[in-house]
């Protein structure tokens, strides 16, 4: 680490990597210098003191001096400025973060839900992050692989956020900008990114067991290479359409709607039970009473997950009312009854 | 034994006295015993953390076991420590001697704050062994109303209780400061630890309610399914923060104005010198308690509430900063041609003053709506409020401990004991923290159970540095136990301290003085 680099702010930060955010490191710097005079002051002044003023005698004296209306004013008044001008600063930056209004040149909406980000395209091209790939080597990482999600650089870009279960935040540090992903409610995320690259998208606001796992990974490229990624998606979702209903199952199961963030196939346990073997199998609920699981109970289970518990798991599923089409349910069950 | 004085501690024997005692120096006692063992609990829980943390991936726990251990170590320093810590030990103890009263105004509400606060506690800490919570201390709705279990009801009910023993103290302190004052002490001649005493309670009266309300709410929501918070009922879940911050930002200040007040008799004190600026920093306690009441919006910058309330949050926070820097500037213009004397509590003085000090000055950052963007949920805010609370608050709790022991006890906490616990604190604290600034910096996002490798050096330096913390600790524990078996006697004054608490006896009489005092000038007339 390069200890004179923290001067310029420049060596922990990440590359700024959009528009804005070199406005917010600019505003970083000087609250850093403006910050650290302020500290060798004060903290410059008591040290000198506490030196210069040490009792050397038991019976040393000090000075009467009950206040001095002239200093009180200028050490209330000046940090007064300062702080007004950080305030005045810091809005400007802020309202070039947000741009609430403002319409997007890609406009994309991500859901957000335990323990996965769904980013949709206006064509319907659909990611899902992170993968159920493990991110790195080593056994004891609880991290998973973030899928890629890619923007064309130059561009403003629209995020149009939400949240199906609870809250989220989302967070790029390259972009400096962060918001909350709220259920019941749409937020917005807006960047114009400068440099191309690959930027991680972190959840900062704490959602349960896999908070530190729900990342994904931002990929800004020029224009053709955004067109022809995005050619790619499309002729690859058109080759998904004529796959059989268990291989559509299996990527909407992997994919769009995440279930396997919290359900195995291979008899593992994650957060919930696992679908090994789960199809004309008994099923026992946490209520003692148990069933033969069959379409019914699947169906009811991926609508109204609240109806019937499986004994030791907490009842931590939303219901996918609303988010899941009847064929996609079809498509499911299918899978499951492969999974012998 | 013969010739030994009648005092408090010996006015009536046995644990039964103790457990029904109407004196507010033994409640200040039994709230320094329960609150100190919450410290040890929450401290332990604060270390666990910390280990994990020391390698990517998993080191020691499940990611559920991890959150709870957060929510608890959060939740028990807050609730139970931080906040009733120096009014609930320290006021109690020393606010009805240092306007020269018999005991505080309702001897009955102080010792039903006490059982208030150990049957929230009791009931909090249940939920360590019925049903984890794993929500973090702020219970934020969704997770906590709809995704996550039972436990968060015993939890939050705990946390209520508590909130009335706040209250009660609060309500106590205020009047005790209005009716009891001895002949000749006017509102400008109170020591300031009373001033700071009485704007906390002022806080504690009017900011708990709210925090008691909403989590009456929680309850509400999870046991009736009233539809307050969830949106799958058409509630608001960020209604939740708007009330729980209306409560938890003013609580900041209940947490840290008693810390002032602290470090305000200690400059004084060992600087053997008149405050500089006493009204000044009188009024900026009151500027303090007032102005934090309007500022809880800037927790809330990036929750998807309008621009506009962003940045009048942030106008109005950055107002806070000027009666903060007032105090900090009086403290040190206090020390300007004093008489310094560099003992263990003068060494935490100046030790809170220099955290004090980062950790306002990054809470700057964190007020500027377009810096806060980046920072929010970050461990940079991990950094921050452990500076401001812990730095802050826990440095003043063992300046107060070792200032006040001997008036307490009657024996002499050891210097050298203090100070060796200083170093360790002082130090630890910086490596502790320090390098989490950095990590905000870089984007690691807060309450994360497992992090990417490239933060693993800074997070091994922070778990190193809570290790430091805690032999400091245990070095001021240790420094109790050996103060009170093998303490000098300390006499009445051993400071040369100018308040009325050092005119009385060490240990005071059942009711602090022999003869009430009669006032005629201000506290620290050093001339």
């Amino acid at each position: 680490m390069n200890w004179f680099s923290l001067i310029t702010a420049t060596s922990f930060m990440p590359v700024p990597a959009t528009k804005e955010s070199g406005d917010v490191d600019n505003l970083y710097i000087f609250l850093l210098v403006s910050g650290l005079i302020s500290f060798i002051i004060l903290i410059g002044g008591m040290v000198i003191f506490i030196f210069k003023y040490r009792r050397k005698t038991e019976d040393q004296k000090s000075a009467y001096i009950t206040h001095n209306t002239l200093a009180e004013f200028l050490w209330s008044f000046i940090p007064f400025v300062i702080m007004m001008i950080i305030f005045a600063w810091g809005w400007s930056v802020f309202h070039d973060l947000r741009r609430v209004g403002e319409k997007g040149d890609v406009e994309v909406h991500v859901t957000a839900r335990q323990w996965a980000w769904t980013f949709k395209y206006a064509n319907d091209i659909e990611i899902n992050s992170p993968s159920d790939k493990k991110l790195l080597d080593d056994p004891d990482s609880t991290l998973l692989k973030p899928e890629i999600v890619v923007v064309p650089v130059g561009k403003t870009i629209r995020f149009i956020l939400t949240s199906d279960d609870v809250l989220h935040s989302f967070y790029v540090p390259a972009f400096r900008n962060k918001m909350d992903a709220v259920p019941g409610r749409r937020t917005t995320f807006t960047f114009t990114p400068i440099e191309k690259g690959d930027f991680t998208v972190f959840c900062t606001e704490y959602c349960g067991t896999k908070h530190s796992n729900m990342m994904a990974t931002i990929r800004v490229v020029d224009g053709e290479q955004f067109a022809a990624w995005q050619a790619e998606k499309i002729a690859a979702n058109a080759g998904a359409n004529n796959k059989g209903p268990a291989e559509r199952g299996e990527a909407l199961f992997k994919g769009s709607l995440g279930c396997s963030g919290c359900h195995s196939i291979d008899g593992s346990r994650i957060v919930g039970p696992s679908f090994k073997g789960l199809y004309g199998n008994k099923r026992d609920f946490a209520d003692g009473s148990s069933v033969t699981a069959d379409d019914a109970y699947i169906k009811q289970s991926i609508l109204v997950p609240t109806a019937k518990i499986v004994a030791g798991f907490p009842p931590a599923m939303s219901s996918f009312q609303g988010r899941i089409k009847e064929d996609e349910i079809k498509d499911i069950i299918e899978f499951i009854k492969t999974l012998k | 034994m013969a010739h030994e004085q009648h005092n408090y501690l010996n006015h009536q024997k046995g644990i039964w006295s103790w457990l029904t005692t109407l004196d507010h120096k033994r409640i200040g006692i039994m709230y320094f015993v329960a609150i100190m063992s919450f410290f040890f609990l929450g401290g332990v829980f604060a270390l666990l953390v910390r280990a994990e943390l020391f390698t990517p991936g998993k080191t020691l726990f499940s990611a559920d076991v991890y959150n709870r251990m957060m929510t608890y170590h959060g939740a028990i320093m807050v609730f139970m420590v931080i906040v009733p810590g120096i009014p609930a030990i320290f006021g109690n103890f020393v606010l009805p001697i240092m306007i020269g009263a018999k005991d505080v105004a309702f001897p009955r509400l102080n010792l039903m704050s006490w059982y208030m606060l150990m049957i929230g506690a009791a009931i909090t800490g249940s939920t360590l062994f019925l049903e984890n919570v794993d929500t973090g201390w702020t219970f934020y709705t969704p997770y906590s109303s709809i995704k996550t279990g039972l436990g968060v009801i015993p939890m939050v009910l705990g946390v209520f209780i508590i909130g009335f023993s706040s209250i009660l103290t609060g309500l106590n302190f205020i009047v005790t400061t209005h009716k009891l004052r001895a002949p000749g002490m006017t509102m400008n001649r109170i020591p300031l630890m009373v001033w700071a005493l009485y704007s906390t309670a002022i806080l504690q009266v009017l900011a708990t309610p709210v925090l008691a309300i909403t989590l009456l709410l929680l309850i509400a929501e999870k046991t009736l399914g009233v539809g307050i918070f969830d949106p799958q009922l058409g509630g608001d879940p960020v209604l939740f923060q708007h009330f729980f911050w209306f409560y938890s930002h003013p609580a900041v200040y209940i947490m840290i104005l008693p810390a002032m007040g602290v470090i305000s008799e200690l400059v004084a004190t060992y600087s053997r010198k008149v405050i500089f600026g006493y009204t000044a920093i009188a009024y900026s306690s009151l500027a303090i308690a007032g102005v934090s009441f309007l500022v809880w919006g800037h927790h809330m910058f990036v929750s998807g509430q309008s621009e506009f309330a962003g940045v009048l949050f942030s106008f109005i926070t950055m107002l806070v900063g000027v009666p903060t820097a007032i105090k900090l500037f009086n403290w040190i213009a206090t020390m300007y041609k004093g008489s310094i004397r560099l003992d263990a509590p003068m060494l935490f003085a100046i030790g809170f003053m220099f955290l004090f000090t980062i950790g306002g000055l990054t809470g700057v950052y964190l007020a500027s709506t377009g810096m806060d963007v980046h920072f929010h949920d970050t461990y940079f805010v991990v950094a921050h409020f452990h500076y401001v609370m812990v730095g802050g608050t826990l440095m003043a709790l063992m300046g107060a401990l070792i200032y006040w022991f001997p008036k307490v006890t009657g024996k002499i906490y050891s210097d050298l004991a203090g100070r060796i616990s200083w170093v360790f604190i002082f130090t630890g604290f910086n490596v502790t923290f320090f390098p989490q600034f950095i990590l905000g910096n870089m984007g690691m996002p807060r309450r994360y159970y497992d992090y990417l490798p490239t933060f693993t050096e800074l997070n091994q330096m922070s778990t190193f540095g809570s290790w430091l913390i805690g032999t400091g600790f245990l070095v001021g524990l240790y420094g109790v136990f050996y103060a009170l078996l093998k303490g000098k006697e300390a006499g009445n004054n051993p400071f040369g301290g100018k308040t009325l608490e050092w005119t009385t006896t060490s240990p005071p009489p059942h009711e602090n003085f022999e003869k009430t005092p009669v006032l005629t000038g201000g506290p620290y007339e050093y001339r």
